[in-house]
Formats: C-alpha cells, structure tokens, sequence
C-alpha cells in the first residue's frame, strides 16, 4: 500500500451560474503531480466552464481552488499563470505573427543591458526548451503561423515549461492532430509527467483517455458524478455515469404517425467534410443527428441548405430531385436552417424584431417589392407569440434579446415562411430552461402539424427525448440508425459516436 | 416547470412613436445646422439670398450628390466605390470619343451613362464574383479608369460639344430650378423609396448588418451587391454626362478628388461607414449643407484650400458632437 499523494491542485465546491444557466453546480476536482486526470463529459457537462475557472477566465460563484495545499484565488488569466496553471486549447492563445521564442517568453523575455530582450539569450533558451520536448526540429526564430497545429502545441508546451507550470490542462488537443501527430504528442505528455507535472486531459476519445490517463472524474449537467483510477473501472461504468441521469427532464414530445416521405438524400458528399449521406425523413418526423463536435452534422445540413457545394450526391424533396445551389433556392424549395451559430449566422442583431422575422417572407408581407409595415408586424405578432417571445416591442433590436429569445427569432422567421422541411441545429445550445421548454413543445407542435424536422443535438437527453429516429454520425459518416423506442439505451448513442466496441 | 398560459401575451409593435424617434435623429441635427448655416450665411453676405444665387450654388454639389445617393446604399451595405471619380472621367473620355466619330447628343448621352454602368459592372464582378474585398478593388479600378482616360487624351482635351448638348448640366427646366437639381431631387425621392419603402432596401440594411445571416436567411447577397455597384456606376455615368455639359470638356483630371466628397457626404449624412444603419435624408441634408458653406465661403472670397480644411473640420464635428454629448452625460451618472 502506498502513501495516497497530496493532490497538486484542489478544487472543491466550485458553482458557476450564468443569467438561465447553471454551468458547475458544486463539483470538485483534484490533480495529482506525475499523473493525468482525463476529464469525461458531454457537451455542455461544464469541462470547458471548468477550465476556465481554472484559467482564471471566470470567476467561481462559490468554492476554493487550493494549489499545494493553500488556497488561491485566480483573478485573471495572468494570475493562472503566475499560479503555475497553464492551458493547451484546440486553438491555443498564441500570437500568429510573433515569432516561436517570444511565443515562449511573452511576458518574461530575458533582458540584457537597458531593459532590453536578450534576442539571443531568449533564442538559445527556447532552443533547449524544444530539445527537451522532442521539438528540436522548431527553429525559434520561425514566427508561429508558419506552424502546424501540433508544432503550435508544442510552443505551448515550451511556453508551459519555461515558467515552470506545474499544472498543464489539455483541452482537445487532439481534435486537429493526424494519427502520428497524435503519438507523438502522448509521448510528449509522457516526458511531462515523468517530469512531475499534473495534468488534465480532456477529450471525448475513449481510445486516447485509456491510453494516456491514470485518473478520471465525469462531469454530468454541470455536476461530478465520479472520479477514482482508470483502471479500476471499466468504459461501461464510466458511459453509464456520463448519460445516466434523473428523470426530471419530461420532454412533450407528441406522438405522430409519420407521413409520405418528404427529403430524401442519396449519396451525398463532400470532398473533406463528410462521405455517403444517405437519409430519408417524412412528413411528422423528428430525425435526431447525434455525434461528437466534428462528426460532420453541421456540415451535411449547411450542405442541405445551400451554403456549402456537395461534390456528389443527389437530394430528392417529394420525389423529385431538387439542385440547391444557395440558401435561396433552399427556402424556395421549402428546406430551412436554424443555425448553430444564432448571433453570426442566425439573426442579424442590429435589426428590430419583425424585420428579423419578415426577412425571408417579404415576398409575401410587400407588394410589388414594396414594403407594407402593417403586414410585416402582423406576420411577426402571429410567429412571436406562438413561439411566447419576451420582447418589449416588434420594434426592439434582436441584439437587446437573451440567447433563447433570439433564437425564438430566428425559428420565427423560418416558419413564417412555412417551409417543408425545418433543420435545426443545436437548437437550445447555450439557452436559458424556460426557453429550451418553448422550443421544444413548438418543435413537436410543428411535427405534429405535418413539418419534416431534422434536429442537431449533442445533448443526449434532448435527442432521445424528442427525436422519432436517431442517426449517428461519426468522422463525416453516417455509423448508425436507430428507431427511438424503449429498447434503446443512450449507451449505444454514446458508443456508436465514440466509436466504441468494434475494435475493442 | 413550464406553465402553459392560456393567453398569449401581446407585444406591441412600437414604444414611443415614430415622430419622437424622428426629433431626435440624425437627419434632424444636420437639419438644424443648416438651418444655422442658411441665417449665418444670409447675415454674412448681402448677395446670398437671391433665387439665382441659391440656384447658381446648386451647382456646386448636384452631381457628386447624385453619386452619394447611390454611394449611401453601398456603404450602407458593408462595400464601397472610391473609383467613383475615375469612372466621370473614363465615361467623360468615351463621350469625347464618340464626338469624334460625330455623335450626336442622344447618342452622347447613351454612351456616358452606358460607360458608367460598365465600369459599375466591372467593380460588381470583381467584388461579388471574386470575392474581392471592395475598398482594395475600387482603388485598383480608381487608377485604371482614370489611367484609360490618360492614354487617350494625354495632356489634350475634348471640347466642342453639340449646343443641344449644353441643356444637362446648365439648362433650367423652370425658373432658376436647373436640369442638375431637378435631376437630383428626382434621384433623392426615388432613392429614399428604394432604400426605405422596398423590399430591396431592406435586403441593403441586411446584409450591412451581417451579411452572413442574410445568405443564411436565403437574400442573393452576391446579387444585391452586385446590382449597388452597377447603381453607383449608373449614378457616375449620369454625373459624367452633366459635369462635361457644364464644362462643355473632357480632361482627363476631371471630377479629380470627387470619391472622397461623395465618401463625406454619405458618412456626414449619418451612414455609419462599417455599414447596416444609415438615411437618404441624411444624405440629402449633407449635400445640401456642404454646399451651403462651400458657396457661403466663396462668397466670402476664402479660397478652395480653406473650404476644403473647413469641410474636413465641420465632418470632425458633426461626428464628434453625439460622442461626446453621450459622454458627458455619462460621466454625470
């Protein structure tokens, strides 16, 4: 038996609330020196809250982060690094034009004669830094966007070591690595802890968790349902701690006897995006497509609508085959797109409500091409208060809105055009409860009126809970098809998006 | 959790009506400063408040006005067109052409406005089929419009235009209301409806907005810009047309510097230069007053160096003004 270790970092009792949102609800977590604790959750489970707090980004509402044994408090981004707590992003906060040893010493520079940089002795140290890490191949005078994403994490590395971080998060840092790159960097963490440092690993790969991660903790709705050692758990257990949950969330998802089929793709693909689409969806139907950030989804449906060229494929709306070449031929065709993205792509913030809402039906508000007001705020009272929008007038710009009642918006335009076939894309991402609630119920209305709807969802209890059929996409295919009955359980979602159980 | 009212509550369309929005917007400060402007102007000089001395000074601002119209909904769209004064003189140089060739006015005045709308083409394609960013394309076309004009006249000029020719730019169609200003206010009117009364223009405020929600809300974004270039060469090719009948000549330096006056009197006007906001009364209201001092200040005798330190410093200051008013009142919260 050994003598448990002291954990390097601490935190306990961490909440994060933001105005409809409660982002970490008391969760805790410990990093122990010379060991990586991979971090396990959905989307939306609060990990990317976690980091940062950790990263002095955000500031806790309540709890303690304790860093060997005395407690901290990190106040800004600065204050994390000065605490020894540095993070590797997917797209890490490096300077493009600056070059690889002032990416290193930002900040800290070594000086010479008159408070000026020491160019060399920077260059010299930053070359002995990247030997060290296997990264000798990086000239330090090369500015950083000369550098591939993977070399670009190994700057960061360097940068980490160079102010002797003691705590390194890793947040993805294999989502835009090639197989090798991805070796190479597990070797790197390897070297890291061998050096001592704690290190948090977050990714959804179950394949790269088991292979460089001792510890875990999951993260569930922004809570802690487990933590221990790897290896005394199995991948079952720890998918049953990410989706297994309270039953408290009622979806009102109605019953519907599906009608003729209104889309159905053949075929579809896309040269670096996605392969193979193929998909049939009929009237009444939600169609649910689950997947990792990056499976694709979003790429397949901007594809649908107009936004992006498939390079093959063939689209068919009721029988017929219908050439979509812009997102106006798509609303023409009757296929609409509720965007992601709501503040970029979905609602243009700086206009007054009804004009969000007429944009795409002033066809039908105007009269040979001019504007008639009265029809437009008729059609924008009619959609806004079936959808129950909170807004102090038409006239109010969308910018002024909460997140939910934006997207209210934007669903509200869509609709008045009354399209055919409605795809929504991550629908209540990042929206308050109250809002989730109206979309929804207006999601199964609309379905239950005869609406094709096809719904993006990395939340599982959303699209279990309000999906007819369920697709699951994985690295731009489609892996697998599932009828939503009561035999099917979110593990074999959670699997056949990680891509679990068919090499192990 | 979700408490289903049975009534649904009812938004009101408006707060406040819009003639209180109206008082209190842009257009209304730019009115009153010209309305200072005109009583300044009337007590400075004894010759000022003539009909035909107002009407001579018309004349000082109508044709880049007209290109302003235009040049308003391309900013107001997120692009714009700084080879504005190049196209007068490349159009300007075609009609010169065809007078050699013996043209006469009717074919004249086709020629000019036809050379306009190929040069807006041109910009349009560059923009919107490339997908090149405009204010880097319409400085490219800047030089090489007005380059065109220098390979075919050199240090010459074209004179000797058709008598019937001269009605454009110094005729009067009633009164001392000239064919330029009537041509303008007809240009304004029509503007300001396609602008705020038509579907089009809302397309305009759209994309200025955020023209990646426009293309997800299914506008031809491409189309909509393209069609503005080819307005802004229309409205330069017409400029060309009056500016050469009042000159009665083509240099190749003509309307040289005209871009940037068009530029201020769209942002004195109130269009906001990173674009999506933005009135043709504004526009209109700029003219008119950039053209009050630059004809109060000539009766004055200040020379055109001064006028032009004038102009930059009044557009400082109208921009200025609501700034720093909303700071001050700010700070005594």
């Amino acid at each position: 038996m050994i003598i448990p270790k002291e954990p390097k970092v601490e935190l306990s009792g961490i909440s994060k609330s933001f105005p409809g949102v409660r982002a970490l609800h008391k969760v805790g977590l410990r990093l122990y020196p010379g060991e990586v604790t991979a971090l396990i959750g959905e989307n939306g489970a609060g990990k990317s809250t976690l980091v940062k707090t950790m990263t002095g980004i955000y500031q806790p509402d309540e709890g303690e982060i304790r860093i060997s044994g005395k407690p901290v408090v990190l106040s800004s981004p600065h204050a994390a690094f000065q605490a020894g707590i540095t993070a590797i992003h997917q797209e890490t906060v490096l300077f493009d034009e600056l070059s690889v040893a002032e990416n290193i010493f930002l900040g800290h520079a070594p000086r010479a004669a008159f408070g000026l940089i020491d160019w060399r002795g920077m260059n010299a140290r930053a070359r002995t830094l990247l030997a060290e890490i296997g990264a000798g191949h990086i000239a330090p005078d090369t500015k950083l966007k000369d550098l591939s994403i993977a070399n670009k994490h190994l700057v960061a590395v360097a940068r980490a070591l160079s102010v002797n971080a003691e705590v390194v998060i890793m947040d993805e840092p294999t989502a835009a690595l090639s197989y090798k790159e991805i070796q190479d960097l597990f070797d790197l963490i390897d070297f890291l802890k061998s050096q001592g440092k704690a290190i948090l690993f977050i990714s959804h790969k179950f394949d790269e968790i088991y292979r460089i991660a001792d510890r875990y903790t999951v993260f569930r709705d922004g809570e802690m349902v487990g933590e221990g050692l790897l290896k005394d758990t199995s991948q079952q257990e720890i998918v049953r701690m990410m989706v297994g949950r309270s039953v408290d969330q009622v979806f009102p998802k109605k019953q519907v006897t599906p009608g003729d089929e209104v889309l159905k793709v053949v075929g579809y693909c896309h040269p670096t995006e996605f392969a193979d689409i193929g998909f049939s969806l009929r009237a009444g139907e939600i169609l649910g497509f689950y997947g990792l950030v990056g499976a694709g989804r979003s790429e397949v449906m901007q594809s649908l609508f107009g936004i992006t060229k498939p390079s093959k494929g063939a689209v068919r709306i009721d029988g017929e085959v219908a050439v979509i070449r812009s997102p106006a031929q798509a609303v023409d065709k009757g296929i609409v797109y509720v965007p992601e993205d709501r503040g970029k792509q979905g609602a243009v913030t700086g206009l007054p409500i009804f004009q969000n809402v007429t944009l795409a039906s002033l066809k039908k508000t105007s009269r040979h091409g001019f504007l008639r007001l009265a029809e437009e705020f008729k059609l924008a009272r009619e959609y806004t208060e079936r959808l129950d929008l909170r807004a102090a007038s038409l006239d109010q710009n969308v910018g002024n809105l909460s997140g939910g009642n934006q997207q209210k918006v934007v669903i509200a335009k869509w609709l008045a055009t009354k399209p055919r076939v409605i795809i929504l894309d991550e629908p209540t991402k990042g929206i308050d409860i109250g809002s989730k609630a109206a979309v929804h119920e207006f999601m199964s209305e609309l379905a239950s009126q005869g609406l094709a709807v096809i719904m993006v969802s990395s939340e599982l209890p959303e699209i279990m809970g309000m999906s007819d059929r369920i697709i699951v996409m994985r690295e731009g295919r489609i892996v697998s098809e599932f009828e939503n009955n009561a035999g099917l359980k979110p593990e074999m979602l959670v699997r056949a998006a990680a891509g679990i159980g068919e090499a192990a | 959790m979700s408490v289903q009212s049975t009534e649904t509550r009812r938004i009101p369309d408006r707060l406040g009506t819009p003639l209180s929005a109206a008082v209190f917007s842009w257009p209304s400060l730019l009115l009153v400063v010209g309305l200072v402007l005109f009583v300044v102007n009337s007590l400075a000089s004894p010759y000022f408040l003539s009909p035909w001395a107002l009407s001579d000074a018309t004349f000082n601002f109508t044709e880049k006005a007209l290109i302003a119209l235009a040049m308003a909904l391309l900013i107001i769209s997120g692009e714009i067109d700084l080879s504005v004064a190049s196209i007068i003189a490349l159009a300007s140089t075609m009609m010169g052409l065809a007078l050699q060739y013996g043209a006469g006015t009717s074919e004249l005045v086709l020629i000019g406005i036809m050379s306009g709308l190929v040069c807006g083409a041109f910009n349009g394609f560059l923009v919107t089929g490339l997908g090149l960013p405009s204010i880097v394309v319409t400085i490219g076309t800047m030089s090489f419009f007005r380059g065109i004009s220098y390979i075919v006249l050199g240090d010459q000029a074209f004179k000797g235009y058709p008598a019937s020719f001269a009605y454009f730019g110094q005729g009067y169609v009633f009164w001392v209301f000239s064919f330029e200003f009537t041509l303008f206010v007809l240009f304004a009117l029509l503007y300001y409806v396609l602008l705020h009364r038509t579907n089009f223009g809302r397309q305009v405020f759209a994309i200025g907005n955020n023209d990646v929600a426009a293309r997800f809300s299914g506008i031809r974004v491409e189309r909509v810009k393209f069609i503005l270039f080819l307005l802004t060469g229309l409205m330069s090719g017409i400029a060309a047309v009056l500016l050469t009948s009042r000159l009665d000549s083509t240099r190749p330096s003509i309307a040289a510097g005209w871009e940037l006056e068009a530029v201020t009197m769209v942002v004195l006007g109130g269009v906001s230069i990173l674009g999506g906001a933005g009135t043709i009364q504004g526009v209109v209201l700029a003219a008119l007053i950039m053209g009050l001092v630059t004809f109060g200040l000539g009766l004055l005798n200040v020379p055109g160096i001064v006028m032009s330190i004038f102009i930059g410093l009044l557009l400082i200051f109208v921009i200025a003004l609501p700034i720093v008013f909303r700071k001050i009142r700010n700070r005594r919260r």
